[in-house]
């Protein structure tokens, strides 16, 4: 009976392990997903689309986490493919330097103008 | 003259926009992504259409010439607009045509072919898209020069028309 306890518990823990990484699997899947844009659609993401492109994508993408592939590891592999435009999230390289540094900028000379008004007052 | 300054900052800015968006109005909408360097073909293994074997990359592509990777399906209009530019093309002795039939029901994907004539030496199937994927097509039809070198050259999105056709012609020769 003890055995058969024994047995039981570690049965129970073993799905749960289960579970608990295929839920991991599907939030990193999310994620990715909702991180690529569909080229054919307007302004919607693989996520979001119901197109062939974006059925085709989901499922590499499965693929790709199923074969233990990072997150990283995917997007290289879709820009690889695609070129950068695919990705909502944009890498820093010549083409997106501003819109990496024009907020920054912003912010500076915002604070900048807010600091001369308050040391004025 | 403080005023006077921020409105000349205001407007050169306002000027600034104005040139950016003007000249995204002459962008196209379609994005087509660029081959700005010749990329390798991807290997893969799929099902030869006829035989229905699986056959790798390799086998596919192991002669020392130039191949064309073609994109089809049968539901898909512009491909019966192309069909007799890739026949056309299939009579030239330098390049060989490979189809890739997306996503299709293959009984419909085979009358297309006895209808409208075979112009590939061997089409394989892909049936959820991920095939294409790896060439990085994103629908059809869609297709793909390939060099010697095993290197993607060029890839036309859409139909092939007779510019098109001169084009690769000019190239493989």
């Amino acid at each position: 009976m003890k055995t058969l306890k024994i047995i039981l518990i570690v049965f129970l823990f073993t799905c749960l392990t289960e579970l608990k990484s295929d839920e991991k699997n599907d939030n990193l899947k999310n994620k990715i997903l909702k991180n690529i844009r569909c080229l054919v659609c307007q302004g919607q993401s693989v996520y979001d689309s119901e197109s062939d492109f974006a059925f085709s994508i989901k499922l590499i993408v499965d693929n790709k986490i199923n074969d233990g592939s990072s997150e990283d590891q995917i997007y290289k592999f879709l820009r690889d493919k695609y070129g950068n435009w695919i990705i909502y999230d944009p890498k820093l390289n010549k083409n997106t330097y501003i819109l990496w540094i024009l907020p920054l900028l912003i912010f500076l000379l915002g604070g900048a103008i807010m600091y001369k008004k308050l040391s004025i007052k | 003259m403080k005023n006077k300054l921020s409105l000349i900052i205001l407007f050169i800015f306002l000027i600034f926009c104005f040139i950016v968006f003007y000249k995204g109005l002459n962008n196209s909408n379609i994005y087509t992504p660029k081959i700005t360097n010749k990329k390798n073909i991807p290997t893969f293994k799929a099902k030869d259409f006829h035989l229905n074997i699986d056959i790798t990359s390799e086998k596919v592509f192991e002669e020392n010439i130039y191949y064309i990777v073609n994109i089809w399906a049968s539901w898909c209009i512009p491909c019966r607009k192309e069909h007799s530019l890739l026949m056309e093309l299939s009579k030239n002795q330098s390049v060989k045509l490979i189809g890739l039939n997306y996503r299709d029901n293959l009984k419909n994907a085979k009358k297309f072919i006895n209808e409208l004539g075979n112009p590939y030496s061997q089409i394989l199937i892909d049936t959820d898209g991920t095939l294409g994927v790896e060439f990085g097509a994103y629908g059809v039809p869609e297709t793909f020069l390939i060099n010697k070198n095993k290197k993607i050259i060029e890839k036309f999105v859409g139909p092939i028309n007779q510019e098109i056709v001169k084009k690769i012609k000019l190239i493989i020769k």
